[in-house]
């Protein structure tokens, strides 16, 4: 029985395997690409982007040769412009919404050449924001993602001085430690902070609030806190063998790969994956470029149900991953070690005939004697991420809803407390960066009305007309 | 961030970017909303006697998917009561006390006309005159427009006369439809013009439709020729701009105008000798909001060049054009071909092969046929490296082979034609 960090494939072709889904353009598609575009008024592309980023202007900027603008547009809507373009869900957000879709089903790769213009800052470390002249009030920020770093880059364009507590080591929350690899690395991620740390915003990593400093110490400091701290661990399967070794929680696991230090992943040959959203997805795509031969997804519902993406599900079968349809896991078994993973008990669930008390979706229930036990050597848990109540519980007077999230007010993403603001994972419960990146930004412009009493509008804050 | 302000005769503008006289300048709601998009200047839509105009009016070229690359038009002048006009001119010159005003005129070739319509537009509070010496078409075969900007007397007596009635700076727009651009010029600066814009729209037929064998534009089954503009006229407004920037007997500051969609079009412009430019084709394309990228385009330009203020580079390319005849005959090149980057498609061979000077034999190269250029064959004509679809791929190299310099005035001594027509 080998140990779970034993390579199954080369050091090249594993490198080869995590290689950039969507390569950069080159200068010469990058150019009849933005010139493709109609260059719309009022665009959908704009409307559907939640950052509001004015796609057309970026793109004509790209076009006519003018790509520190193009940069400035892009990253003056969303601060995480470089992260988005390679992870946003285009097909169901700008991209979906292209007036050349509609023409001819083949929309502007907007993600690509959004791409195109901030990596030619960002390598350049050509700053296109600028900090404001130092207003002497002061913002803490708990959790550097997404959220975290966009609203620290609106309060530094205003002259806050900013405070970001990161408890990692690194900054950029899962910009940095989820994202699968194939769509960006590290690297990116950590460009687009320390294009924040150089509007002078001050990070402190390895600080967690709650244990190394604690909250009332952040509101003694600051004259307004933003909470952004994302959503916890995978929530547990509640079933026999869930501690054996070669367990996994799929955040845990892509964070490893995000290391690119393969010798420190867990591989395994016949993996089992158990979820089906786009987490769930990111984990089985990947357990596949690290050489697993078989990948399981096993999803209590049908496809139908399944909460990834069509394009992602689809990624997923072109990476030849099976899918155990109404199927539950009931225990994870033993090897002959009796410590490590062997094998995978399952049973078969059918659909309810009806959906019981008007629920959203029919509920399911298992198949009596339907058992059946695959063998497995990983078992890589993504039934999503816990909400942090917990946690919450020491901030005086936020209030949660039934489903863990952070009450607050849309505009100003005020919560109960006037001086806590909240935004991201944590409020929304889990959506996408873009969405997180829009919250920080409504967040800079509510924390600077409560302080100042001015009302300010970022680019983007609405969408147009 | 570099300095755009612009003192253009003694009209300033916040910037370098005005509007043409056209559509986007018909009326004050709409300079108005260009000037809060950041349009520095407009000039308004030639004012005169109110005229009829006809439908349809305009018509287009496009290239591939690429639309409207030029632009045709039969409109003639404003079709509003000149009241009207000139009302909104003072309240819009009343708004935006800071955005160059300047007003566009064409009347019939009348002393007491030419004087009347300046001293009302004086009183507006305008920052200066146009005079539309330009338009080819409906108004030139009323005797005003291009017919008044074809003959160089004509420009000069009625340059005399608007000067005589006013103190306001005045423009002279200047018509392309002539065999040279500099007799009118200077016509209209004998005549005491204190600038000079151009080009106006260029005579043209865009195109006929085949089904109904009726030319572009339609009306009502006839189609008469018109005024062309837009991106493919570019080149030759840079062209008659530089011929006046270089003139001596010039001398007086250019407004260039054709063809400019984007901030490089403007600053080819600029560099060449204009000290503003008008844009009309690309708003009606796009809208006011294209001005944007031009502000931030030049302006991205300048700090990466170095330059505080935008008039550093202001007829910096003006030295660089000459005759012909003072060209180094001396001076070679070559085409060189970076065969990483060929993507073997062999138009740079076809061209050569067929329309220049069969100097791009194959080779294999790694058992794939590649072009290779023969050096000592090749004339450096720049054909393959123009029609290469891969930036980069083909470059033109200098071959130094240690000659002085020789210009075809110096091998036979004659000395420069001088410019006649007037
Ligand atoms: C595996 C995975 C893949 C994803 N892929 C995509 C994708 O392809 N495209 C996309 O758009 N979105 C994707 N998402 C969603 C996206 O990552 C999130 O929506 C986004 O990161 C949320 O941003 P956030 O700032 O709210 O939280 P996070 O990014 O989670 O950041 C929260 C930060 O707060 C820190 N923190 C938490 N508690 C404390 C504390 N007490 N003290 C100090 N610091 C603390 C955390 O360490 C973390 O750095 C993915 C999510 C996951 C889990
Ligand atoms: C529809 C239309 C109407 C125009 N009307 C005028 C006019 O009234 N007066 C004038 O001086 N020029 C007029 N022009 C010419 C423009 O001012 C400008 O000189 C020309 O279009 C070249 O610039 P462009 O290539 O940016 O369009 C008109 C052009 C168009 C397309
Ligand atoms: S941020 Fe995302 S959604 Fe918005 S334009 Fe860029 S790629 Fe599209
Ligand atoms: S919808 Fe498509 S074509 Fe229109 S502006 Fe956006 S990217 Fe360009
Ligand atoms: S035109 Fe350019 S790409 Fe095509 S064969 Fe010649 S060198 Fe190669």
């Amino acid at each position: 029985m080998s140990s779970d960090t034993t390579p199954l494939l080369s050091q090249q072709e594993i490198e080869h395997n995590f290689r950039e889904i969507a390569p950069p353009l080159s200068q010469a598609e990058a150019i009849l690409e933005a010139n493709r575009c109609v260059y719309c008024y009022d665009a959908p592309c704009t409307r559907a982007c939640p950052t509001h980023i004015d796609v057309p202007s970026f793109i004509k900027k790209i076009a006519s040769g003018n790509l520190t603008g193009s940069a400035r547009v892009i990253f003056e809507a969303n601060p995480i412009g470089a992260t988005c373009a390679r992870v946003c869900p285009v097909e169901v957000l700008c991209e979906g919404a292209c007036v050349e879709k509609t023409l001819m089903a083949k929309p502007i790769e907007i993600g690509r050449l959004q791409r195109y213009a901030t990596d030619a800052v960002l390598s350049k470390q050509r700053d296109v924001l600028q900090a404001g002249a130092p207003n002497g009030k002061s913002v803490g920020i708990v959790g550097s993602g997404p959220a975290g770093l966009s609203c620290a880059t609106y309060l530094a364009r205003l002259g806050y001085a900013v405070t970001i507590y990161e408890r990692k080591s690194l900054a950029g929350g899962l910009d940095t430690y989820g994202m699968a690899e194939y769509k960006m690395s590290q690297a990116v991620s950590q460009d687009e902070v320390a294009q924040v740390a150089r509007l002078g915003v001050v990070f402190k990593t390895n600080t967690e609030v709650g244990r190394g400093v604690s909250f009332a110490e952040l509101q003694q400091t600051h004259d307004a806190i933003f909470i952004a701290v994302g959503l916890g661990a995978t929530s547990r399967l509640n079933i026999p063998g869930e501690d054996l070794a070669g367990v996994y929680d799929a955040l845990a696991f892509i964070e490893r790969i995000k290391s690119r230090d393969w010798a420190s992943v867990p591989m395994g040959r016949n993996v089992a994956i158990i979820g089906a959203g786009n987490t769930a997805i990111d984990a089985v795509t990947q357990a596949r470029r690290l050489g697993a031969e078989r990948v399981l997804m096993i999803y209590r519902r049908t496809a139908q149900e399944m909460p990834a993406y069509h394009y992602e599900y689809e990624l997923a079968k072109k990476d030849a991953v099976e899918f155990l349809w109404l199927t539950a896991p009931v225990e994870i078994l033993a090897d002959e070690t009796g410590t490590r993973v062997g094998a995978l008990r399952c049973v078969r669930m059918e659909l309810e005939p009806n959906n019981v008390g008007g629920a959203a979706r029919r509920g399911v229930r298992p198949v009596p004697g339907s058992e059946f036990v695959v063998p497995v050597d990983i078992v890589i848990k993504a039934t999503g991420q816990q909400k942090l109540r917990a946690w919450f519980e020491q901030l005086p007077g936020v209030e949660l809803d039934e489903g863990g999230r952070v009450i607050t007010d849309r505009e100003t993403m005020r919560t109960a407390n006037p001086k806590i603001f909240a935004g991201g994972d944590c409020v929304n419960g889990g959506r996408e960066a873009v969405d997180a990146a829009q919250m920080g930004k409504l967040a800079a412009q509510g924390i600077h009305e409560s302080l100042t009493g001015e009302r300010v509008e970022f680019v983007g804050a609405r969408s147009s007309v | 961030m570099a300095d755009l302000s612009i003192d253009f005769v003694g009209i300033k503008s916040p910037n370098p970017f005005w509007l043409a006289s056209a559509p986007p300048t018909n009326m004050g709601s709409m300079v108005e909303r260009a000037f809060d998009a950041g349009w520095g200047g407009a000039v308004w839509k030639t004012l005169g006697e109110p005229i009829r105009n006809v439908c349809s009016r305009l018509a287009s070229i496009d290239q591939g998917p690429q639309r409207m690359i030029g632009l045709n038009n039969i409109e003639l002048i404003t079709d509003r009561p000149l009241d009207v006009n000139l009302r909104e001119i003072r309240e819009c010159k009343r708004k935006y006390p800071k955005h160059a005003l300047i007003v566009s005129l064409m009347v019939e070739s009348k002393r007491e006309a030419w004087h009347e319509i300046a001293k009302q537009v004086e009183d507006t509070g305008a920052d200066g005159v146009e005079l539309n010496f330009g338009c080819p078409h409906g108004m030139s075969e009323r005797g005003m427009g291009a017919a008044m900007g074809q003959v160089p007397d004509y420009t000069c007596m009625v340059t005399e006369w608007v000067k005589e009635a006013t103190s306001l700076p005045v423009i002279v727009k200047l018509t392309p439809n002539v065999t040279s651009i500099n007799p009118p010029a200077r016509a209209a600066v004998r005549g005491g013009a204190d600038a000079l814009s151009l080009i106006n729209t260029i005579n043209s037929v865009m195109g006929v439709d085949l089904d109904t064998m009726i030319p572009h534009p339609n009306v009502n089954g006839l189609a008469a020729h018109g005024g062309y503009c837009g991106p493919a006229v570019k080149p030759i407004a840079l062209n008659m701009v530089s011929e006046l920037a270089r003139d001596p007997e010039v001398g007086v500051p250019i407004s260039g105008i054709g063809g400019i969609s984007t901030w490089r079009d403007a600053t080819e412009f600029l560099l060449l000798g204009a000290t503003t430019v008008q844009v009309c084709t690309a708003v009606m394309h796009y809208g006011y909001r294209i001005v944007e990228d031009l502000i931030d385009g030049l302006s991205n330009y300048l700090d990466d060049k170095g330059h505080t203020s935008v008039c550093e580079i202001i007829g910096a390319s003006t030295r660089r054009v000459t005759d012909w005849g003072n060209l180094d005959l001396n001076y070679k090149t070559v085409a060189r071909i970076d065969h990483a980057k060929c993507i073997q498609c062999n138009l740079c061979h076809i061209a050569c092969e067929d329309g220049a000077h069969q100097c791009v034999p194959f080779t294999q190269i790694d058992g794939k046929r590649y072009p290779v250029v023969d050096e000592a064959e090749c004339v450096g004509c720049n054909l393959c490296y123009l029609v290469c679809p891969v930036p980069g791929c083909i470059s033109m190299v200098r071959l130094d082979d240690g000659q002085q310099p020789l210009t075809w005035r110096q091998l036979t001594n004659r000395q420069p034609a001088p410019v006649s027509g007037d």
